[in-house]
């Protein structure tokens, strides 16, 4: 028997349409995009929630739906467990009833262990009779996770699980979910917005922009070479310009006003330039290709990190005045701190991102 | 005579009760979870009794009812000026309160929670069984107090369909204007008390459940 989801569906609403088709096997798969784009309506299609217009969606060989067969299984046969943004505890139930909730059918004794199970699994022991308004966000967060993974689902659906978490609850759960992840034998599909959580969490990416899938594959090849300019963009990428083409493996990149050398040959399709902030390095000599002067515009810090806007070619007039964007650690900061302007700032020609303006598919 | 108006009352309004809860309950319910064509008229109607003068309740019932109407001519039953007439003017005039506290009570849920349910294997029933109404109950509940004393107080139409005819369809409020009209002030005074506090009753039970929130729920 196949183990995979096969979704293939679309869904007409009066200001959107849904049109997404991807199949995803044992590895978590993570669906980024910003709100809007259709993630969450993707899972509620799935989950029987919502009904697609049209389409077929395959779970382990399972039809769960399918429009041209008329075939349309309601939530409760689908086994496909749901952690929702905002968890959805039954309110008036205690942790434990929650979790039982999906355990129909077995023995008060079977029903009892299972539960016991779960609240270990999660490191809730002890929580069984409260009820969901007396635990904190991350407690109610690991009941609902509980709850949906009780009944063995062969699918879960996890909803931007971290969203409603304070930002210091965000990484220990994190770990925690990859641990219950690691044991569980079904199938993940992860929604995100935060592409950093989708990307630690997933092998493999969807990448979903208005409705329609803009890229698929495994994460390193999409944060690579990312192809198009939303997916840069929706990938993170802060340094984008207009080029223009001048040779096989030369450009002029528009915005920034410099010749750039490129590893990647420049095909006549490329509309822009990219590369990524964290990518810019500070050499001391200007030895290689695509070093130029620069001056710092504008800093601004992150907990270890700081941000530089740098002008290129001559110094910048006032703070709002730069081309680029560059990440450095504080330590490599404190080096360079007080070196004179102008300092050098190199494009590593293998670190460009050579990208279409228009979408692929 | 104290007695029979109040007994009588009580039986219309016990066998009106059930009607209330069960159509209520499932118009509240529907209307609240579904879309389908016509639910506004349904809804609409379903209000009417709220804003029509009892008379014109009270001859609508006469047409549904009396000669002519389907149930006596097909079926030979003839309900006119029996206290059941009474219980099906009480639950007409009482029903409206009861179909809009339910729909707002179960509009309130969020529905996150039943669509949790479903993927956890629960039937529509089971939906509505352990999550939807006892989320719902206190809302239900308020408009079925209010309904009761709707019910209670029920007088033009009744007088119409079961007319007042002293212990058999003469139910308190009946019995009051009767008094009344006897002059037999004792009787209404003591009447008027009972009415009262029946009302205040249930009308104090409805702002106590409105008030207090329960302690699971945030």
């Amino acid at each position: 028997m196949p183990r995979d989801l096969i979704v293939d569906i679309q869904k007409q609403r009066p200001q959107f349409t849904l049109e997404v088709a991807f199949r995803s096997d044992h590895e978590p798969l993570g669906l980024l995009g910003t709100s809007g784009s259709g993630k969450s309506m993707t899972l509620r299609c799935i989950a029987g929630i919502e009904t697609p217009t049209q389409g077929r969606i395959v779970l382990n060989g399972r039809v769960l739906f399918d429009s041209a067969l008329g075939i349309n299984l309601p939530s409760r046969e689908r086994k496909v467990g749901y952690l929702f943004q905002h968890y959805a505890l039954f309110p008036h139930l205690t942790v434990a009833q929650n979790i039982a909730y999906g355990l129909r059918g077995r023995s008060k004794a079977a029903i009892h262990r299972q539960v016991a199970e779960q609240l270990q699994q999660v490191q809730l022991i002890g929580f069984d009779h409260r009820y969901p308004h007396q635990l904190s966000g991350g407690q109610q967060q690991r009941v609902a996770l509980a709850r949906a993974l009780a009944p063995n689902p062969e699918l879960l659906l996890l909803d931007e699980p971290f969203s409603a978490l304070d930002a210091h609850l965000r990484s220990e759960l994190e770990k925690q979910l990859l641990k219950t992840l690691s044991r569980y034998p079904g199938l993940t599909l992860f929604v995100s917005h935060n592409l950093e959580e989708a990307y630690r969490v997933c092998q493999r990416l969807l990448v979903l922009a208005d409705g329609k899938v803009v890229a698929e594959g495994p994460k390193q090849t999409i944060f690579d070479h990312p192809g198009t300019l939303s997916l840069a963009q929706l990938t993170g990428c802060r340094n984008l310009s207009p080029l223009q083409r001048q040779s096989n493996h030369t450009l002029a990149a528009l915005d920034w006003g410099c010749i750039l050398q490129t590893l990647e040959p420049v095909r006549l399709t490329h509309t822009h330039i990219g590369i990524r902030a964290h990518r810019l390095t500070f050499p001391d000599q200007a030895t290689q290709p695509n070093t130029f002067p620069a001056w710092v515009a504008w800093t601004s810090e992150t907990p270890h990190r700081l941000s530089l806007y740098l002008k290129l070619g001559q110094p910048p007039s006032d703070h709002e005045d730069y081309h680029l964007q560059a990440e450095v650690f504080k330590d490599r900061w404190a080096e360079m701190n007080g070196r004179p302007f102008p300092w050098l700032v190199h494009l590593d020609p293998a670190q460009l991102l050579l990208l279409e303006g228009v979408s692929r598919g | 005579m104290i007695a029979p108006p109040l007994l009588l009352s009580l039986r219309v309004i016990l066998v009106a009760s059930v009607f209330i809860l069960g159509l209520g309950l499932g118009a509240g319910t529907l209307l609240a979870r579904q879309r389908f064509p016509g639910h506004i008229v349904v809804s609409t109607l379903l209000n009417l009794p709220l804003v029509l003068p009892p008379s014109v309740v009270g001859y609508g019932l006469l047409l549904t009812l009396g000669r002519g109407s389907p149930l006596k001519e097909w079926f030979g039953i003839d309900l006119l000026f029996t206290w059941q007439a009474a219980a099906i003017a009480a639950t007409v005039v009482a029903l409206p309160l009861m179909v809009e506290s339910t729909r707002a009570a179960i509009a309130s849920v969020n529905p996150e929670l039943e669509a949790a349910a479903r993927t956890l294997g629960a039937s529509e029933l089971e939906v509505l069984g352990r999550i939807t109404l006892p989320l719902a109950y206190r809302g239900i509940l308020a408009g079925f107090g209010l309904s009761l004393a709707r019910g209670l107080g029920e007088f033009g139409a009744t007088l119409m369909v079961a007319g007042s005819i002293p212990g058999r369809t003469q139910t308190m409020p009946l019995a009051i204007y009767d008094a009344v009209q006897r002059q037999d002030y004792t009787l209404a005074n003591a009447l008027v008390l009972i009415m009262t506090s029946l009302a205040f009753g249930l009308l104090w039970w409805v702002r106590w459940l409105e008030g207090t929130r329960n302690p699971n729920l945030h």
